[in-house]
Parts: structure tokens; C-alpha cells; sequence
């Protein structure tokens, strides 16, 4: 079966992102496929690759990368969300006058579009937050 | 057709587990996760409200979220099925879509 993700809350800031990880892993696991997981709001903050927290935590961020490059999965952050917020790819750095950039590996930035394409494309959208 | 209620917040916060029991139709599934667990508990102040949904609806509990706040199934209110991950992917397989309460 085809599922798509969506996350709206940040990484370490309640459950949500480690809820989506783990059912994400669960379902390609058991052999479903992942259309998209998109992420909206401050869920965008799991797309930064400056993310550093202590040796002894899980690192959120790159267990998604981690899980992409193994399943192939489209990591969408969301352009509107991630402007507010600080997530910056070469594109949106040049666009906006940025000097950095700060997109995590296998992460891409795009539009709302993406999520609609992904519930319609998708036999279930679970949607994780708060 | 059935759906598939997840509730994510402890009932002693807000109301969405409330809510989620008063929108659900007969034959719904719910899923209790993250702090939504503490829903699941015998001996609380909302035992009764989720005792008698148990029968019309099939509620769940996610085991690893139950048992990372410290407690034991033994104090998991009769009727509601403890699940895994893999079991919250059957749950949203077995079900047409799913409605996060949010």
C-alpha cells in the first residue's frame, strides 16, 4: 500500500516527529511504500542539517536522511514554513539574498502542492503533530 | 467503510479524546499514542467514557508509548488492544483513511 507522511511539529519538541520516524520505518519495513513525507509548519525544523544534539540522543534529522537513502523516500519541507523559519537551500539562498544554507541531506524544498499531489497519489495520509 | 481516530494528547490536557469519541462513528478504530495513552488507564477520572466506547468502537493502545511513560499492561482498561508500530501500520491499512485528532 502507498502511504504519505505529513509532520507538523519540530524535532525534541514533543513526539511528533519520532512518531512519524517510527511508523514511517514500520511501514517500509513491512513492505509498503512511501509516496512523500511532507513537512509543514515547525515540522520544517527536522530539515536542518545543523541540528547537533548530544552524542547520547537519537539525532532526529539525520534518521530521516538515514531512512532516505536506504528507501529512496522524497523528503519535502515546505517553502512558506521553511522561509519563516530558517531552512535555507542553494535555491532559496539565492532567491532571497541568504548567505548560508542549512538543508539537510535528501531533504528538498518545494511547495503545498507536494502534499496535496501526495494525499491524491497516496492510499493513506497519516498526519503526525500537535 | 470504517476509519481509523488517532489521539495523541493525554485526556487530562485537552479534549480531542473526548471529542474523538463523540464524532466516531460505530465501528471506528482508535489509537491512543504518545500521551494519548494515559486515555487508556484503569482508575481514572475518564475510565468510564472510554470503558463504554470499548464493544462499539476498537480501541488501541501503542505498547511502546505505554510502556515509555512506566507503566504495565496490567493497568490497561479490559477491551483495549495493546499494539506495536507494525500494528499502527495494519490499523491504517485495515482502515480507509485516518483522522488525526490533533
Amino acid at each position: 500500500m502507498k502511504f504519505s507522511i505529513q509532520v507538523n511539529e519540530g524535532p525534541y519538541q514533543h513526539q511528533a516527529s519520532d512518531s512519524a520516524y517510527q511508523f514511517t520505518k514500520a511501514a517500509l519495513e513491512k513492505g509498503h511504500e512511501c509516496f512523500r513525507v511532507f513537512f509543514y509548519h515547525d515540522g520544517v525544523l527536522n530539515g536542518t542539517r545543523l541540528t547537533t544534539p548530544p552524542q547520547d540522543d537519537r539525532n532526529i534529522v539525520n534518521n530521516w536522511t538515514e531512512l532516505a537513502e536506504k528507501y529512496d523516500l522524497d523528503l519535502v519541507v515546505c517553502v512558506a514554513a521553511a522561509q519563516r523559519r530558517g531552512i535555507v537551500d542553494d535555491g532559496e539562498a539565492e532567491r532571497n539574498g541568504k548567505d548560508a544554507t542549512n538543508i539537510a541531506p535528501r531533504f528538498r524544498i518545494s511547495g503545498l502542492g507536494q502534499l496535496v499531489e501526495a494525499a491524491i497519489q497516496s492510499d493513506r495520509l497519516v498526519v503526525f503533530g500537535d | 467503510m470504517s476509519d481509523l481516530h488517532t489521539v495523541n494528547k493525554s485526556p487530562f490536557e485537552k479534549n480531542s479524546l473526548e471529542s474523538c469519541l463523540r464524532f466516531s462513528k460505530s465501528g471506528s478504530a482508535i489509537l491512543l499514542y504518545e500521551d494519548g495513552v494515559y486515555g487508556a488507564l484503569k482508575g481514572t477520572a475518564v475510565e468510564s467514557m472510554i470503558a463504554s466506547a470499548v464493544g462499539e468502537k476498537k480501541v488501541y493502545v501503542l505498547g511502546p508509548d505505554f510502556k515509555a511513560r512506566g507503566l504495565t499492561d496490567d493497568r490497561i482498561i479490559d477491551g483495549v488492544e495493546v499494539v506495536d508500530y507494525a500494528g499502527f501500520v495494519d490499523l491504517v491499512e485495515a482502515n480507509d483513511k485516518v483522522q488525526a485528532w490533533v
